[in-house]
């Protein structure tokens, strides 16, 4: 039996405890990261363990019930699977990593992140304070580094710091356009102990996320929108973003305009909508190329005339009035002067503008769209989709992949020749289907990518389309992918070469192929090496029931479909030419 | 609209490690030459102040601004004409003390140009000029022939002739937290 003082004691030490839990608490600054996440609701971490993180990690350890962390095979795959989950999710992605080449690693994400405004928070470890800028195992200069990259950065030295960190980094990364923050915190900091508590970030003084609406721009917008005779709405990932998917769709239909899509604005509206009229840029559709030249007016929102999208700025739109709906002041007239702007989060701009507009049918103007879109069937559509070749396209596989998963879906992209046809046959009856990386254009973002699209969305299909080069870029994820367990079903469409380079090369380099061939390895091997089931079509008869095996599964499956070595995407518009010079051949 | 023009540009922002590292790597992504750049705190206590003088067109300065007025840590930017600022530079000329003795001639060029003497030693004695960027340039013309040790000139400092708001800019974020 416990003498009565002892028992006294250990009353007393609960009692303390639980008073250190209940008000501030001295814990570590490691702890402390942890408890940040936490409290930011984020139990998802993406990440890859070294010397200057360690601290962390151990307390990650501690905390695996409540945090998971996945283990990527790179920390570039960190970032994209960072990225997949935000963009399916609607959450902040978290990556970590250590210091030095784990840091730098991640640079090629967090670019992607920044230009297609995604909402990540990167924390990276960092050599003991007193280290700094000594050339110290593993120090790199990962705050100058991730600047230009970064919507805001931030190196912690203190372990006081993390809190307030922390708390900004979550608010500006998910606030008015989302993007990168990335947060180095020194190997002292994380084992610093300090009193903790948590407050959420409300606002920062210097930083207005979201610009006041202004109700007269709406009302000018209205009359100019009720006024127009051909009216032509290109939207973008803003609608996403802003979540406005209703409101917009209510726009669309009251007005009667017909609208297109930027690579990143795909999914927004489904693809089925007799409104959707498709997609705009280098390699869009042949009538919203050509008619954004002939509109009278062009409502342009949540995009930012990006020059995939606006091919020659002198020769773009020049006879239209513009409306840009925006968020990001940095956006207007930068690369196109807008007659109207209206700042705002364009769900706030919609909805006030709804009432404004007039209910319309533009019959005879989308009719327009309607014959151009013919011409598009015969000269391109057809030959993608019913080739009278022997081998494969590309696009035969998308529809395939629309026909086994009724277009409801999440289709997850790498760059190139794949990229486009997918964008341009996927069908999608759903918001945030669509992930790919459209403004830095990251080969190796797709599977990784899909890791994270499947893991921020698990009661979705998630399909990876992908072609052999870029695949092999972040090809070691198929180990994450094994290791959770995570039921992605990934498509490598192996045409044997870096097929959009090659496609370049015939068109505008004569056809000299400099280093655009690929000698492959058995990529069903290679899946089958990390126990994942795995295919190979190249035969028409068998691609449909391929499709449907791998979509009737419910584990990790990889399926190869060997299509022509040398097809070309079409329509396109090359560099520097107008939208309406579009080729068709 | 379309002529290249000297602007200067006054950043409002919180005082940060890293900040400065941030806005010149916009300058740096656009290729834009920074003519000068000078840091300072302003009149409210805690917010620096950036002035940097750059040579562009004015479609190319809203656009930095922008850019600039984009970054979290940036309070507010504004850009400003020559003729909307009162603007000076600050240069020091070093010179052998044997030539202030020496030459009566150059007694007079300091006192032609408004020049002060900040300090006397046996070998050196150093002058201070404030003014346009013309003004230092013909001091440095005048004094070169006596042999200039050392010279040096400052980044442009400046203040607009009308108000910038930045005070009730940081009220307004109080009253709304
Ligand atoms: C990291 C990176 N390096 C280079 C490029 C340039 N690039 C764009 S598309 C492409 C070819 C992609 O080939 P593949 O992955 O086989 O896809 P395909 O075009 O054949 O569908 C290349 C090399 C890029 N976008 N990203």
């Amino acid at each position: 039996m416990l003498p009565i003082a002892s028992l006294e004691m250990k009353t007393r030490d609960q009692i303390a405890l639980q008073e250190a839990e209940s008000k501030s608490m001295k814990i570590t600054g490691a702890e402390a990261v942890i408890r940040c996440l936490l409290a930011e609701g984020v139990d998802l971490i993406y990440g890859y363990p070294g010397g200057a993180i360690m601290p962390v990690y151990d307390e990650l350890y501690k905390f695996q019930d409540q945090l998971l962390h996945v283990l990527t095979r790179h920390e570039q795959g960190a970032t994209h699977a960072a990225q997949g989950y935000a963009r399916t999710s609607g959450k902040v992605g978290v990556a970590i990593a250590t210091s030095g080449p784990g840091a730098t690693n991640l640079v090629t994400g967090i670019a992607d992140a920044q230009i297609d405004s995604t909402p990540m928070v990167c924390i990276t470890g960092q050599v003991a304070s007193h280290l700094l800028g000594s050339d110290a195992f593993q120090e790199t200069d990962i705050i100058g580094l991730s600047t230009p990259v970064t919507k805001w950065n931030y190196q912690i030295t203190k372990a006081s710091e993390i809190p307030e960190i922390f708390a900004k980094a979550f608010y500006v990364a998910k606030s008015g356009r989302p993007g990168p923050v990335l947060i180095d915190i020194t190997k002292d900091a994380q084992f610093d102990s300090f009193d903790f508590s948590y407050k959420k970030c409300l606002g920062v003084r210097s930083y207005n996320p979201v610009p006041t609406l202004d109700n007269n721009a709406v009302n000018e917008a209205a009359e100019l929108i009720n006024k127009a005779k051909k009216p032509f709405i290109v939207w973008g990932q803003g609608v996403i973003l802003g979540k406005a998917e209703e409101e917009f769709k209510d726009f669309v239909e009251k007005s009667g305009i017909p609208a297109a899509w930027t690579i990143l604005g795909l999914s927004a509206l489904p693809t089925s909508h007799p409104l959707n009229v498709g997609m705009v840029g280098m390699h869009g559709n042949y009538g919203p190329n050509i008619l954004t030249n002939e509109c009278d007016l062009l409502i342009a929102i949540g995009m930012r005339f990006d020059d995939r999208v606006t091919g020659d700025l002198n020769t773009y739109a020049k006879q239209a009035k513009i409306i840009h709906f925006e968020i990001d002041p940095a956006e207007v007239n930068k690369n196109v002067n807008a007659d109207i702007t209206i700042l705002a989060d364009c769900k706030e701009s919609l909805t006030s503008l709804i009432p404004l507009v007039e209910q319309k049918t533009h019959k005879k103007w989308i009719q327009r769209f309607d014959d151009l879109m013919k011409i598009e069937v015969k000269e391109v559509i057809d030959k993608d989709l019913r080739p009278n070749k022997e081998g494969l396209s590309m696009g035969e596989a998308i529809v395939s992949i629309n026909k086994h998963t009724q277009g409801d879906a999440v289709i997850v992209t790498d760059v190139g020749q794949h990229q486009m046809v997918t964008c341009r046959y996927a069908e999608f009856v759903r918001s945030k289907s669509n992930v790919t990386s459209g403004g830095l254009g990251t080969m190796g973002f797709a599977l990784p990518a899909a890791l994270g699209a499947k893991m921020g969305a698990p009661q979705r299909e998630v399909v990876a389309v992908i072609g052999d080069g870029g695949y092999q870029m972040t090809i070691q994820e198929l180990g994450t992918i094994f290791q959770t367990q995570a039921a992605v079903k990934i498509v490598v469409l192996n045409n044997d070469f870096l097929g959009m380079v090659r496609q370049w090369q015939q068109l505008f380099f004569d056809k000299r192929y400099a280093s655009t061939e690929m000698v492959n390895p058995d990529f069903v091997t290679i899946a089958k090496g990390y126990f994942l089931d795995a295919k190979r079509v190249d035969k028409r008869k068998d691609l449909d029931a391929a499709v449907a095996e791998m979509i009737a599964s419910d584990k990790p499956y990889f399926l190869e479909v060997c299509v022509e070595k040398e097809d070309n995407v079409f329509p396109m518009i090359p560099t520097g030419a107008s939208v309406s010079d579009i080729r068709l051949k | 609209m379309n002529k290249v023009k000297t602007y200067t540009i006054s950043i409002y922002s919180e005082n940060n490690v890293g900040l400065l590292n941030r806005i010149s790597s916009i300058f740096l992504k656009r290729h834009i030459n920074i003519e000068s750049l000078t840091t300072s705190q302003s009149e409210i206590d805690d917010v620096f102040r950036f002035i940097i003088v750059v040579k562009v067109v004015e479609e190319n300065v809203k656009k930095l601004i922008q850019q600039i007025e984009k970054q979290v840590d940036v309070i507010k930017a504004f850009y400003h004409t020559d003729e909307e600022t009162i603007f000076q530079e600050t240069a020091l000329y070093k010179v052998k003390s044997s030539a202030l003795f020496e030459e009566r001639h150059i007694q007079n060029i300091i006192k032609e140009s408004h020049a002060n003497i900040v300090t006397v030693s046996p070998e050196f004695f150093v002058i201070e000029k404030t003014g346009f960027r013309n003004e230092t340039d013909r001091l440095q013309q005048d004094l070169a022939p006596f042999g200039l040790l050392q010279f040096v000139r400052s980044g442009r400092i400046s203040v607009t002739k009308s108000k910038m708001g930045i005070s009730d800019l940081l009220s307004k974020f109080k009253k709304d937290n």
